[in-house]
């Protein structure tokens, strides 16, 4: 026990903000989380232990010390898994469908739901509709607006299948980490991004 | 008392109405939000709100005599002094010795039906959310009970160390973030004019406005549900979203997250049971 307490505190006290000094220990905390979860299955409790990322963004809240940022970049860019096949695009209607699905990974969700990537929940897309979230940026004319881009379109797989790969601490899942999404989902949404015939970039 | 049952059936159908498909030339969130707020409005007035037949039943399942040692709920200390009732809901959670825990109301019954009445809980438990043809004994005491704290100012219990750990721990929980989507409270109630979809997500992670009016406005019958609900749901629902596993109903996360959230909201007026989407 006392083992896995030494570099979580070490960890807080790198944090050195205010918010970091008025956190209780993480064994504290963590007792609360096994009251409230602690009899969920071994497979759901693995979801919500923190990883080396996640446990530096929920010390400082999502705000890394530069070197922080920099082992988390250098981590999670490690972490990303490209096509084989070297392609990124696949087939934007079914990109649609991926952007548009917000189920999954819900304790509500019944056995065999296909996860979708729930873009819309917090991105606009195709401008036209209506139903979109803001916690994330517009996404509306993105592959046109940035012309196509082999290089920018490689940096929008990254980003989807591992967003903390390119901003530390992201508000983004982790599709493809996290497997919410698998490589033919990522390429089909990437496709509804990227694709000049897709709504979002007409 | 006699509801106008025709009128809530009414208020259903305008807001699927509300909700429902938009045109892309009008600002998306306004319109319904608006209609929303126009009802809720005219659902000032209380006898309208269903919400408040759950504070009828509450007032007789607090009276009645139940469990094995057959007295009712009126012996049951909330914080004030055995079956005090004014006020008690707006200083909750909060300490309490004999337990040597801080409860929430949820919490609270429960160990009063335990202890007191010798009920089985695991019973009550089962039926903490209720349903079609499920009454909730806890969502109608957690009405009635609420309701004897409406218009007064929500007051976060602070002194004990035991209330402190929970607000402290509250706020860290607020802040972690887990599950297959890396999702904490903070994603989503941690700024100013977001949404998720249509959903206006209130921001809970600085004092003030926002976080008195939500608190102030729980427990609330909620329109879409057809069922009166209180914090335990509203926070099941939303670690439900955070595609955490299922939270245990009246445990120490629930409690502290509330807690935390109290404090947010302290010197907040409890408007209660509200009526909500
Ligand atoms: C919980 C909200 C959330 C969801 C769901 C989400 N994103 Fe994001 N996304 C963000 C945020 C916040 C940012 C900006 C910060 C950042 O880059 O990490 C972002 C940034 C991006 C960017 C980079 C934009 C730029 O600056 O060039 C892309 C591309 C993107 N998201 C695509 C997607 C796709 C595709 C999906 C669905 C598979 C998705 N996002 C789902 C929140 C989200
Ligand atoms: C994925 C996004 C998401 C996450 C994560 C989330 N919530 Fe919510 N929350 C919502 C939505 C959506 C609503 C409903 C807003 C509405 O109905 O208008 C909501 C509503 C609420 C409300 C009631 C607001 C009101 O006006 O009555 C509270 C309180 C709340 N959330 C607290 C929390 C807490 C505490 C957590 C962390 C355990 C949390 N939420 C996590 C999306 C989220």
């Amino acid at each position: 026990m006392i083992k896995v307490l030494i570099p979580l505190t070490a960890l807080l006290l790198a944090a050195g903000s205010a918010n970091a000094q008025e956190r209780p220990a993480q064994a504290v905390i963590d007792a609360y989380i096994k009251s409230t979860f602690g009899k969920a299955s071994a497979e759901w409790q693995a979801r919500i232990k923190p990883d080396d990322s996640l446990s530096v963004c929920n010390v400082t809240r999502n705000n890394p010390s530069s070197a922080q940022s920099d082992e988390m970049l250098k981590r999670e860019s490690a972490r990303v898994t490209y096509p084989a096949d070297g392609k990124f695009l696949g087939d934007w209607k079914k990109g649609y469908q991926v952007a548009n699905n917000g189920r999954g990974g819900q304790f509500s969700d019944p056995a065999g739901t296909v996860a979708g990537g729930n873009c819309f929940a917090c991105h606009q897309l195709d401008p036209k509709e209506v139903s979109y979230g803001t916690l994330g940026p517009s996404l509306a004319a993105y592959g046109k607006d940035r012309k196509y881009d082999p290089e920018t379109i490689k940096d929008a797989y990254t980003k989807i299948y591992n967003s903390m790969a390119v901003v530390p601490c992201s508000n983004m899942p982790r599709f493809g980490v996290n497997k919410v999404l698998d490589e033919q989902q990522i390429k089909d949404v990437m496709a509804y991004l990227f694709d000049p015939e897709s709504p979002v970039n007409k | 008392m006699k509801l106008p049952i025709i009128g809530a059936a009414a208020l259903v159908a305008v807001l699927i109405v509300a909700a429902g498909p938009l045109t892309a030339q009008s600002p998306p969130q306004d319109d319904s939000e608006k209609e929303i707020e126009r009802y809720r409005q005219m659902l000032s007035d209380p006898f309208s709100n269903p919400g408040f037949l759950a504070v009828d039943r509450g007032e007789v399942l607090w009276a009645e005599k139940r469990g094995t040692k057959g007295v009712s709920l009126e012996g049951c200390d909330l914080g004030e002094g055995a079956g005090k009732l004014e006020g008690a809901f707006a200083k909750l959670p909060r300490y309490f010795a004999d337990a040597d825990k801080v409860m929430d109301t949820e919490q609270r019954l429960l160990w009063c039906m335990d202890k007191l009445q010798g009920l089985d809980t695991k019973e009550v438990v089962l039926r903490r959310f209720s349903g079609p043809a499920r009454a909730s004994d806890m969502e109608d005491l957690v009405a009635f009970i609420a309701n004897k704290s409406s218009e007064m100012t929500i007051q976060p219990q602070l002194s004990h160390p035991k209330e402190k750990e929970m607000a402290a721990v509250g706020e860290a929980l607020f802040y972690t973030r887990g599950g297959v989507n890396d999702f904490s409270c903070a994603t989503c109630h941690a700024e100013e004019g977001k949404r998720i979809r249509l959903q206006g997500l209130p921001n809970l992670s600085v004092k003030g406005k926002t976080a008195q009016e939500t608190m102030g406005s729980w427990p609330t019958y909620r329109v879409s549900q057809s069922a009166l609900r209180t914090m335990q749901h509203r926070l099941w629902d939303c670690y439900r979203q955070q595609r955490w596993p299922v939270p245990e109903y009246g445990s120490e996360a629930l409690t502290a997250l509330t807690v935390f959230l109290q404090k947010q909201a302290e010197g907040g007026e409890i408007k209660v049971p509200s009526i909500k989407r």
